[in-house]
């Protein structure tokens, strides 16, 4: 049993509170866990990693057992705790230096990036 | 006894306010999606209980939502509304796919960057929704990077109409600040197979055939930050506004200049006339005189803000050139909101009310077209869209 932690909104657009838990085969891999939750639960497929292409979406983040796995293979065996159920994978969204992401929203001057945003 | 039903996106969630026909009394209801952008939602003109969301989010990506029950439930209708047995909701987040097919002609595959290099597609967010004037298991969507999107089944599933991005002119449309998006879409009621929209920065298309083939309609359109002013593409549209009395008479709001065209888009005229400035986002036509319509003039390009922080809607009941400030009851004073493209709508009472947001959270309401505002919240998230349900 694999426990995922996600991010707030995931949880609320999924109707979930705590943790999640999913079955994996092993090897225990991010790409089958991934592929697991989204089985599971469909409203999180495009969420998380793109659709088609599979890469994570650039503002969330993969850490577990204290580590940072967000630029590991998909297809690494996750560490042997989160394997076990010992430790949680967490998703997390990334902080974004305390602007948004987005940039400029629904407004627009067709000079650089976010200038003239609002 | 008639109602009104407001569609309020924001950046942090969406909200619903209700009022009866008189529109004194304001109910408010949300967050919805609390903490997602929420671009736009609008309403079938079919089945007013069916609306339409774009929830999107940087970290977490788009979501479709659906009600089919004027807002008081919702689903993503990836999967339907069903829910598994534990109470899971089924529906996935919808899929914007691109059309790479070989039947599309010429699909392309980049487009101008910020810097002018050539920059490949990448879908980011849907700006607009616009479901159909027949169908309400039927809607089109505007996304960024700019195409169109059709849906046939209640936005369960989307396919581009990849005639748009083929026209073969892609490799000189550009993103403005706020993105290269398509943000606008137009239905002719008398004509099923017309769609007008409009992408910043490329300017205005049309298709005749249902989508298959577009062409551009900027002819008259003259923009200073691109090498060739008149150029066929290239200009930042902002909104543009049809009467539905009057199919084919349009009215665009331009990075600069208010803008009219009386032949489906074929040639365009100026009308800022009297205007203090011709800069702004929002535009719309009075629900039963095509001739009156609505600005909300900002300062300038680079200060997205209204003239000497006064909030003013300029009215023209001559079909433009002619204007007069309608300002009772806006702040005339320190006012420095912005009011976006999506963020003004009409009603379609006999006295045909106005509405509008501004970034500043407010949504004002004007129950004698723009004669008179009241405020009917004034702190919600910065207002990204704004539109309105006239229920029986």
């Amino acid at each position: 049993m694999i426990r995922v932690e996600l991010p707030h909104h995931l949880r609320v657009l999924a109707q979930l509170s705590g943790e999640v838990t999913v079955e994996v085969t092993e090897p225990v891999t991010l790409r089958r866990v991934l592929d697991a939750l989204e089985a599971r639960y469909p409203v999180l497929r495009g969420t998380i990693r793109d659709h088609d292409t599979k890469k994570r979406r650039p503002f969330l983040r993969f850490f577990a057992c204290q580590e940072d796995l967000s630029h590991d293979s998909p297809d690494e065996p996750l560490p042997e705790a989160v394997a076990t159920g010992k430790e949680p994978l967490l998703v997390i969204g990334a902080i974004a230096g305390g602007s948004w992401p987005g940039l400029a929203v629904q407004a627009d001057a067709p000079s650089a990036p976010g200038a003239g945003s609002w | 006894m008639s109602a009104v039903r407001v569609l309020v996106g924001t950046r942090k969630g969406a909200f619903i306010l209700t009022a009866d026909g008189k529109r004194e009394h304001w109910e408010v209801s949300g967050p919805f999606f609390a903490g997602w952008e929420i671009y736009h939602m609008k309403g079938s003109p079919v089945n007013p209980d069916r609306i339409y969301v774009s929830q999107t989010s940087s970290w977490s990506g788009q979501v479709i939502q659906r009600s089919d029950d004027g807002g008081k439930t919702w689903a993503a209708p990836g999967g339907g509304v069903q829910k598994s047995p534990q109470g899971w909701p089924m529906g996935e987040s919808n899929r914007f796919v691109y059309d790479t097919s070989a039947e599309t002609g010429k699909p392309l595959t980049t487009h101008q960057f910020y810097d002018g290099t050539q920059h490949p597609w990448e879908f980011k967010r849907v700006w607009h929704l616009e479901p159909s004037l027949t169908n309400a298991e039927e809607v089109y969507a505007g996304v960024e990077d700019a195409a169109i999107f059709h849906s046939k089944d209640g936005a369960h599933s989307w396919r581009e109409l990849p005639g748009l991005r083929g026209h073969g002119t892609g490799p000189k449309w550009q993103p403005g600040a706020g993105g290269m998006c398509l943000h606008t879409i137009v239905l002719d009621p008398k004509d099923p197979k017309r769609i007008y929209i409009a992408i910043s920065a490329a300017g205005a298309f049309r298709t005749d055939d249902g989508g298959k083939t577009w062409k551009p309609i900027n002819k008259g359109l003259r923009s200073q930050f691109i090498p060739d002013q008149d150029a066929e593409v290239g200009h930042c549209v902002h909104h543009i506004a049809m009467s539905p009395r009057r199919p084919g008479v349009l009215f665009m709001q331009k990075h600069w200049d208010v803008m009219r065209s009386d032949d489906a888009g074929d040639s365009w005229r100026e009308v800022s006339g009297n205007l203090p400035t011709d800069f702004g986002f929002a535009i719309d036509v009075h629900a039963h005189e095509p001739e009156t319509i609505f600005v909300a003039p900002i300062k300038s390009d680079s200060e997205h803000y209204p003239l000497d922080g006064k909030l003013q809607v300029w009215r023209s009941k001559t079909g433009g050139n002619e204007w007069e400030a309608m300002t009772n009851g806006l702040p005339q004073e320190n006012c420095y909101v912005n009011v976006l493209r999506d963020a003004m709508a009409v009603d379609l009472l006999d006295t045909c009310g106005v509405y509008f947001g501004t970034t500043g959270g407010q949504v004002y309401v004007s129950p004698d077209a723009g004669d008179h505002w009241k405020p009917i919240v004034r702190d919600l998230p910065a207002v990204l869209s704004v539109e309105v349900q006239t229920l029986s």
